[in-house]
């Protein structure tokens, strides 16, 4: 259960990974603790993500995600550990590491198109156009990002995300204000996406349908530690069908929560 | 039928104006009303003409225009630039500050005296005292404004890769800008207001100076051209500044049905 889902042999498993193999970074944790003051968040996780894999962390509200999220990132650092991208220990802001927030975050006062070439980077406007192409919004380049709807925004910002092409992908839960149709849509251009760039993606959700729907692996952040890691060893192609083991999985979860 | 009604609609709100307008008419030039106390709207048109024709009107106006638009940029340049400072650098903000606060609180015109005292009549007193009106609602907008720009938003640049340059020109300065427009026009109305009180009370040319001139002279028909004058000019300001926020907030919704129902 614990061998990361990558590992596996020939199986049905095998069209359902990224097709763009080598994209994505190695993540790795030794020992990582987060302290604010003598609080406590994160109290030592050791844990390894492969290159490319879909892992989803679900814990309670204030049980230190985000913090775990701004580490890697490089907003913060760790109190104590290493973060390891690729092999290396990593401090400092991560050029290779990009982060999807829950409110979308786009500049008001740029077009779209200026906003997804955010850091105007040489040859930014075709790769910009590309990416919102990508995400269905090439004829939005022109657009105020006032106009858009919440469910828009977020596939600006995730065509942001990856202008760089990014190793990883972190997403503290971009979701969690959609409605549910608008969600589905998002969920089904993540997972497309993500297998067509190969990224390492991590995705917070307090929803457990939605991590085991995306992901891969599932960990249970408690107490500042992984109390579980779950692999979903079910097909994507079989997940949205409500499979048994899919619910046992969600309660199993849940029960870990 | 509809363009008759908005027809009707557009002429409405002129009719008290222009009502009123012709009852002064008729009083001033039947008698009832003294030149003395108010001439009549004909008088005052043809004061106009005369001093339009003689050049002393675009004299007076440019000398005017010109200490106001000085002591805006000097003041207005300074107080923007202390609000740069202040709102980027923690430092500066504790070593400027609370001096800025303190001296915030002086009312400037009541500087005068000193101001007389240091400069005499020249242009240096009138400019300065403009600079020195417009600098603290420069100053406080721009500090706000770039203190109050979405923190959210300054991490997602940094997380996107932008430079302390680029962050501050594309992130921190575009998101202070509305407070700084506002600032813009607190200072365009103080430096109207501060031009009057100074080119009234010293000076040897301006608007002010030809009011009070005219005063002496007993010309109430100049006295109101300058005022009218004084007016016309301070609605310009205030339209060349609702038209650049219009123009730079282009991207802001709530510009967006400002500029609709304008
Ligand atoms: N900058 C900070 N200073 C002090 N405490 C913080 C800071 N950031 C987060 N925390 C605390 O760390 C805990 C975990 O927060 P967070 O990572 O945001 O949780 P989650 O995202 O899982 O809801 C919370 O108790 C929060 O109050
Ligand atoms: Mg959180």
């Amino acid at each position: 259960m614990m061998v990361p889902l990558r590992a596996a042999a020939p199986s049905p498993e095998v069209q359902d990974q990224a097709t763009v193999a080598g994209k994505g970074l190695e993540l790795a944790f030794e020992g990582v603790t987060k302290a604010f003051g003598d609080v406590g968040v994160l109290k030592g996780l050791d844990l390894v993500i492969p290159a490319g894999q879909f892992v989803a962390v679900v814990g309670r509200s204030g049980g230190g995600k985000t913090t775990l999220m701004r580490l890697i990132a490089g907003l913060d650092g760790p109190t104590g550990g290493a973060i390891r991208i690729d092999g290396t220990a990593r401090r400092g802001l991560q050029p290779d590491v990009r982060l999807l927030f829950q409110d979308a975050r786009l500049l008001p006062w740029q077009r779209v198109l200026s906003n997804v070439g955010i850091a105007r980077d040489p040859g930014w406007k075709a790769r910009a156009q590309a990416l919102l192409a990508e995400v269905g919004l090439a004829e939005r380049a022109g657009d105020w990002p006032y106009v858009l709807s919440g469910g828009q925004k977020q596939r600006v910002a995730l065509a942001r995300a990856l202008v760089t092409e990014p190793g990883i992908l972190l997403l503290d839960e971009p979701f969690g204000a959609l409605d549910a149709l608008t969600r589905a849509d998002m969920h089904r251009l993540l997972t497309r996406v993500w297998r067509q760039h190969g990224f390492t993606a991590i995705l917070i959700t307090h929803d457990v349908a939605e991590a085991v729907a995306l992901a891969d692996r599932v960990l249970v952040l408690r107490d500042g530690r992984v109390a579980e890691d779950i692999t979903v060893d079910i097909p994507r192609s079989a997940r949205a069908t409500g499979a048994p083991r899919l619910a046992e999985l969600e309660r199993r979860i849940l029960s870990a929560v | 039928m509809t363009r008759a009604t908005a027809l009707r609609r557009g002429l409405v709100p002129w009719l008290l104006p222009i009502a009123l307008l012709a009852v002064w008419q008729v009083a001033a030039k039947a008698g009832w009303l003294s030149a003395r106390v108010l001439p009549a709207p004909s008088d005052i048109a043809v004061a106009f003409w005369t001093t339009l024709r003689d050049g002393s009107l675009p004299h007076h106006v440019g000398i005017s225009a010109e200490r106001a638009v000085l002591g805006l940029i000097i003041g207005g340049g300074l107080g923007f630039a202390l609000g740069l400072i202040n709102g980027a650098l923690p430092i500066a903000e504790d070593i400027l500050d609370s001096s800025l606060q303190m001296l915030r609180n002086v009312p400037h015109l009541a500087i005068i005296p000193m101001v007389i005292l240091w400069f005499g009549i020249g242009e240096e007193a009138k400019v300065f005292l403009v600079a020195v009106g417009v600098l603290f609602p420069m100053y406080l907008n721009t500090f706000h404004g770039i203190r109050s720009v979405d923190r959210g938003l300054v991490e997602m640049g940094r997380v996107y890769g932008l430079g302390p340059v680029a962050l501050y020109l594309r992130v921190i300065l575009p998101g202070a800008l509305p407070a700084i427009l506002v600032g813009l026009r607190y200072a365009l109305g103080i430096m109207w207001l501060t031009l009057i009180v100074a080119e009234t009370i010293s000076a040897s040319s301006g608007i002010g100076y030809m009011t009070m001139n005219a005063r002496e002279f007993l010309q109430t028909d100049m006295v109101l051209l300058g005022i009218i004058v004084y007016a016309l000019l301070g609605k310009l300001a205030d339209i060349a500044s609702r038209w650049l926020e219009r123009r730079a907030l282009d991207w802001n919704p709530s510009f967006h049905t400002g500029l609709e129902a304008a």
